[in-house]
């Protein structure tokens, strides 16, 4: 069997594994708990290495999309097509002074990226990239994913905080702003998912989609989480918190070197954690003809994160007392409606 | 007691979005500016000093760098003001091509303009798109001077050069595709909630304000008040070209923005109209006093090379006399008040830099304004620090 | 293995790749002088104007407020949603009355004229 094949049943693929290596450990006198930790560990690493691969060629692909949006090339030099320009970034990056300044607070400033990043790297235990490919299907999954969000946003203002810059300080500011703005409509429209559900765990709400994706029941609330996330994660035109046109780099200004590049790493795992979400929660995740489950997954999630990236390079950018008269005033009624009526309607 | 406080930014000079060297002190309380005082002259030249160790020619180059998005602009201004002093009038021919490239000085100018304001509100992709087409009026600039930015093309009694072969028609192929570009930006800032939200009712000048402070340009008719030199008092061949002035009605930013991308149009229709019009003839004045003789006759006829060094490096003097002009560009009236004391060299040349009066409107107009906005209005002024400091 | 595990474990691992990445940089990337004039929070060029860590005004805190309350609403919502096909039209009932109730308050702050950035 090819390994073409195996990707159309990936939960019977994990589970023999898992079984195998229990099997064999167990003949070999070796307890259950050191195998599953050591299995826990190999996971951790395809995983982290995912999250890696797939944000270096997120950058490519951020600026390949905005390079053609904006009639030019892009990165051309590093390889075909500047495909190896974000390994070109990471070694400029890596070989850069990462200065210590004396005024700010300096463990603050050095914890900020790394739980950034964290917090987004967290939400993927949770995601369901195909059957039986989740590293933990937590029954409380959709807490889990407003919860990390909502930490690594609060990193980013203390990052702001701690760098003892005004800009730095007003985006870290902005970052609450921001998230008290758009945390409670995007967990009112996930929620009208997990109605449909029945339940809080993502591998539910994907089979719930069997045959009919939620976009279609829920177009609304697609587009009120599909706003909400833009905001939650800090995109155009939501990206107030970084705004160079005001701010200078916002609330980066003081970082350099390789806690610089953790907030990009951060940033780009964020992004495409909400994309997946959005998968999972409105277009069935990884479900479809034809394709493994997983190509399906990655599909669906690289073509909302292809949408996020467009709207980038076409919007302005937002003012602050609109982003939070539009989300009050606006978002907030027509998520609190659409859970209403699909409750309602559920009921019935 | 926990009490909140105002505090001071610094906005500039090192600063994405102040246009150049501009360094503005903020005092914010919170996101809300309380007052701001802008800090100029960190790109200062002194030109003006400098004009006074010149001869009249020699002052040409450095119009170029006052306003450098519009050099061919300020060329014109200067040049027009030494030909008033002197007494003199260009060839009807020499006419036509300075108002063609003049115009195709302010389309570049204006695409700047707006290409820059976008950037500064986050839409990149603007910024793109205009800076390529202005990559198409540079590319006419090179054809037809050989320099892109500063040209340094007009002299006191006519152009250097005739139009190439081949410019013309590049030039109509240019006609042909910008209002469809002019289409583009619309289609994507002026038809754009988020724009209109983040332009709209921002900045606000009355019309009163404007005059007050001296406004002009754009600036001056965002505000309602019909006020262009080229329709109030025509020079070169203004007369006889038809165009609008595009006027604003409540002086907002937005309104800055519209007229600005009505100028472009108008732009376009004024060059072509002088294409139309544009009479065979000389481009230069063929005045022993003022006009350099024909290169081509140096190796069998010697006066002509005496005359040509004598006018070089003495230039030429006009009478005891002292005169002011002004014409539209780009960003203003920018005018050249020159006093003579019959010698070639100036005794005084003061330079009326339509940015730098502009920029006078922006304390004012900051004040209660969010952070968000000062980038909105001061982008909507739309200075050049070139100018503003000299 | 508990949830919480994991959890714990993957938030380590995440700390500490952070760490190893940043200890990596801090051994291979050059020093430099540490003078007076890159010791100064970045402020576009110029000598900075007084302190970054100034305590301004806020314009949001009634938005802060009215988030806690809702958040507060959507930890019980979580709780509702996931028993709702058990609990059935009652539940629906008694969430609605809770949510009018909230609604009922977000509506009389905004005829107060308190939701804007005042």
């Amino acid at each position: 069997m090819s390994l073409w094949q195996l990707l159309y049943e990936p939960d019977r693929w994990a589970d023999e594994i898992n079984k195998l290596i229990t099997n064999w450990g167990l003949q070999l006198g070796i307890p259950v708990f050191i195998t599953q930790l050591f299995l826990m560990i190999v996971v951790a690493v395809i995983l982290l290495s995912f999250i890696l691969l797939n944000v270096a060629f997120l950058t490519w692909l951020e600026r390949k999309v905005a390079g053609h949006i904006q009639v030019r090339h892009g990165p051309m030099r590093t390889g075909p097509h500047g495909i190896l320009q974000p390994v070109a970034d990471g070694i400029k990056l890596l070989f850069k002074e990462s200065i210590t300044l004396p005024f700010v607070d300096n463990f603050i400033y050095t914890l900020s990226p790394a739980m950034m990043f964290t917090a987004a790297m967290l939400t993927y235990i949770v995601l369901p990239f195909a059957p039986g490919w989740v590293v933990a299907p937590l029954d409380y999954g959709l807490i889990f994913v407003f919860a990390a969000g909502g930490v690594s946003s609060f990193f980013v203002f203390t990052a702001g905080w701690s760098s003892n810059n005004k800009y730095s300080l007003l985006a870290g500011m902005r970052t609450i702003a921001q998230v008290i703005s758009y945390e409670i409509p995007m967990i009112l429209a996930a929620l009208g998912v997990a109605l449909f559900a029945g339940s809080l765990n993502l591998v539910e709400i994907v089979e719930a989609q069997k045959g009919l994706w939620n976009i279609v029941v829920q177009p609304l609330g697609f587009l009120l989480f599909l706003t909400a996330a833009l905001g939650e994660t800090h995109r155009a035109p939501f990206d107030l918190l970084e705004a160079e046109q005001e701010l200078v780099a916002g609330y980066m200004t003081e970082y350099s070197g390789m806690r610089f590049a953790l907030f990009y790493l951060g940033e780009y795992t964020h992004m495409f954690a909400a994309a997946a979400l959005m998968t999972t929660l409105y277009l069935g995740g990884w479900q479809g003809p034809y394709l493994p489950p997983v190509v399906w997954f990655l599909l669906k999630a690289y073509a909302l994160v292809l949408l996020i990236m467009w709207f980038r390079w076409t919007y302005p950018r937002i003012r602050i007392d609109h982003l939070m008269n539009f989300s009050w005033k606006f978002i907030l009624p027509l998520a609190l409606i659409n859970l209403g009526v699909t409750a309602l309607v559920l009921v019935w | 007691m926990i009490t909140t406080q105002e505090f001071h930014v610094n906005l500039g000079p090192q600063h994405p979005s102040t246009h150049g060297v501009l360094k503005l002190n903020l005092v914010l309380d919170g996101e809300y500016i309380v007052d701001c005082e802008p800090v100029l002259g960190q790109l200062h030249r002194g030109m003006e000093k400098m004009a006074e160790g010149m001869h009249y020619g020699q002052f040409i180059p450095l119009t170029d760098r006052l306003d450098y998005l519009a050099s061919a602009a300020n060329n014109l201004a200067y040049v027009l003001a030494v030909e008033k002093l002197m007494g003199v009038e260009a060839p009807e021919r020499a006419k036509y091509i300075r108002v063609i490239i003049t115009e195709l000085q302010r389309i570049a100018s204006h695409l700047v303009a707006i290409g820059t304001w976008g950037l500064d509100l986050g839409a990149w992709t603007v910024m793109l798109y205009t800076f390529r087409d202005r990559e198409m009026v540079l590319d006419l600039f090179e054809m037809y001077c050989g320099a892109r930015l500063t040209l340094n093309c007009f002299r006191v009694g006519g152009t250097t050069y005739d139009f190439p072969p081949g410019f013309i028609e590049k030039l109509k192929e240019f006609l042909d595709v910008f209002p469809r570009r002019v289409d583009d930006y619309e289609a994507l800032l002026t038809r754009n909630p988020i724009w209109l939200s983040r332009t709209k009712d921002v900045g606000v000048i009355s019309a009163e304000d404007a005059v007050a402070y001296g406004l002009t340009g754009p600036n001056l008719r965002a505000s309602g008040v019909n006020w262009d030199i080229r329709r109030v008092y025509p020079y070169e061949i203004y007369d006889r070209v038809e165009f609008d002035v595009p006027l604003g009605s409540r002086g907002d930013a937005f309104d800055r923005y519209m007229v600005r991308i009505q100028e472009m149009r108008q732009s376009c229709r004024i060059i072509k109209q002088a294409l139309e019009q544009l009479p065979p003839g000389e481009v230069m004045l063929d005045l022993p006093t003022i006009s350099l003789p024909d290169k081509r006759q140096f190796p069998n006829n010697f006066p002509a090379v005496v005359r040509h060094f004598h006018l070089l490096v003495q230039g030429y003097a006009p009478q005891e006399k002292e005169i002011y002009l002004g014409v539209e560009n780009p960003k203003g009236e920018l005018g050249f008040y020159i006093v003579s004391d019959g010698s070639a060299y100036p005794y005084r040349l003061k330079i009326r830099a339509p940015s730098f009066i502009n920029l006078q409107i922006l304390p004012k107009v900051l004040k209660g304004a969010l952070l968000a906005d000062v980038v909105c209005i001061l982008a909507s002024l739309d200075p050049v620090l070139g100018e503003v400091d000299r | 293995m508990p949830d919480f595990f994991v959890l714990a474990f993957y938030a380590v691992l995440g700390l500490g790749m952070a760490a190893v990445i940043i200890l990596l940089n801090w051994f291979v990337a050059p020093r430099t002088l540490a003078t007076a004039r890159r010791n100064t929070p970045y402020e576009c060029g110029d000598p900075p104007l007084g302190s970054g860590w100034v305590a301004y005004h806020i314009r949001y805190y009634i938005f802060a407020l009215l988030f806690v309350v809702f958040d507060v609403e959507a930890i019980f919502l979580f709780s509702w949603v996931a028993v709702f096909k058990t609990l059935g039209l009652w539940g629906f009932i008694e969430v609605a009355i809770f949510i009018v109730i909230l609604v009922i308050g977000l509506l009389y702050a905004w005829k107060k004229g308190v939701l804007r950035w005042i």
